[in-house]
């Protein structure tokens, strides 16, 4: 295995950054779509859900990582998802017995956590080549990225759609609600807003770093 | 309109309650595979196949798992159900059309993590559906998606033709694309009362 013979690079400020920003897995990478959209009709829902991807991207990547001399290759994929299944059956009885309303409210969403590609893709991409330490890290700041992602995504939506931020009323009595942020179409069209501005930062950034650039 | 009866379930899967126009379900394949018709249909029709295998499995899978009280066991043995009728959808398009296996890349194996496929057959056990009705169900969603993915490529294929501002090109503008999409399938809420 090359990869262990090979000695790590040092854990350094990138390992977790990367995530946050720069390969933010929704607004950059495009993965982990289906739950950033169907639970971010609230801040308070997105923020759940993030915390929850989180822990199961830590638990999953930190477990890879420990066994990734021991798992064939041929058979990776399914070991990776058993494993990360297991971390979503916990989280998901965990939530059961702290808040049954958040739990009633997230539905099937919890389990669906399993099949949440950023997750997957960690696993395969990441934990599964680099020592536990980089893989904790970076797991904890891809689980960051996605859930900053979820909660800019959930709170747009909320104040436009119920008037309020983690449950506070922003506005005053004569606030009419955009019941549309709220729908489905609502989160295709916030995300859809939060790539442009993605895409309007980055080319800014390019600019600046090559002025003669096309 | 009974709310159990088999149309019913089929109708609602279908277009009331889209899995990826209303529930976001699938949206990975939904936005990788829209580029083309030619791809989309085909894509449809996979899906459609794993999910009609996947939900018959799911339902006696649940049964034995109530049967012995051991439930928390359901999210694995469903994975491993779906991976499994997965892999054999891909031996079949990779031994009778290659080409169609190419052009779908990375996307089929993918289907293993399609959200919309595990999320029908949760939604099929929470709402306990019988056998009849869990296959309704399946043939609902797996239709719904590829009636989905077949709109929203048809109108990609489109929008490759349209004068788009340069930062919206690409995943913003599909997205902006997709929620008109759902907006219009709101239209079909009031189908159900």
């Amino acid at each position: 295995m090359s990869a262990t013979a090979r000695a790590p690079k040092p854990i350094n400020r990138q390992t977790f950054t990367e995530g946050l920003w720069k390969e933010n897995p929704v607004f950059v990478m495009l993965l982990g779509l289906c739950p950033a959209l169907a639970v971010s009709n609230t801040a308070v829902n997105a923020l759940a859900m993030g915390v929850a991807s989180t822990f199961v991207l830590l638990g999953s990547s930190l477990l890879i990582s420990l066994l990734r001399d021991f798992i064939p290759k041929q058979v990776r994929i399914a070991s990776y998802i058993i494993i990360i299944a297991t971390f979503v059956t916990s989280v998901d009885y965990l939530i059961h017995a702290l808040s049954l309303e958040l739990y009633n409210e997230l539905g099937a969403f919890i389990q669906l956590i399993v099949v949440n590609c950023a997750i997957l893709g960690r696993a395969e991409a990441y934990a599964s080549k680099h020592p536990v330490g980089h893989a904790v890290v970076n797991g904890i700041g891809m689980g960051g990225g996605f859930t900053l992602a979820l909660v800019l995504v959930g709170a747009v939506r909320e104040i436009l759609g119920f008037g309020t931020l983690f449950g506070v009323t922003l506005f005053g009595e004569q606030f009419q609600p955009w019941s549309v942020f709220i729908l489905p179409p609502g989160g295709f069209f916030v995300l859809s807003l939060w790539l442009v501005l993605f895409a309007y930062v980055r080319r800014r950034r390019d600019r600046k770093e090559a002025p003669h650039g096309a | 309109m009974a709310h159990d009866s088999l149309t019913f379930i089929f109708l609602d899967a279908f277009l009331i309650n889209n899995l990826v126009l209303a529930l976001f379900l699938g949206l990975c394949p939904f936005m990788g595979v829209s580029n083309k018709l030619k791809t989309a249909v085909p894509m449809g029709a996979a899906v459609m196949f794993v999910m009609l295998v996947a939900s018959t499995c799911a339902y006696g899978i649940n049964q034995i798992l109530v049967r012995y009280e051991i439930e928390y066991l359901r999210l694995i043995a469903y994975i491993a159900v779906i991976a499994s009728a997965v892999q054999l959808v891909e031996m079949t398009v990779k031994k009778f059309s290659p080409t169609l296996f190419r052009m779908l890349g990375i996307f089929l194996p993918l289907i293993t993590t399609n959200c919309a496929i595990l999320g029908m057959a949760l939604f099929q056990t929470f709402d306990g559906y019988s056998f009849p009705q869990s296959l309704s169900y399946s043939l609902g969603s797996g239709a719904g998606f590829s009636l989905a993915l077949i709109l929203m490529a048809g109108m990609r294929e489109k929008l490759d033709l349209a004068d788009v501002p340069g930062i919206c090109t690409g995943a913003a503008a599909a997205f902006m694309l997709a929620g008109l999409l759902s907006l219009a399938f709101m239209g079909f809420a009031g189908l159900g009362s």
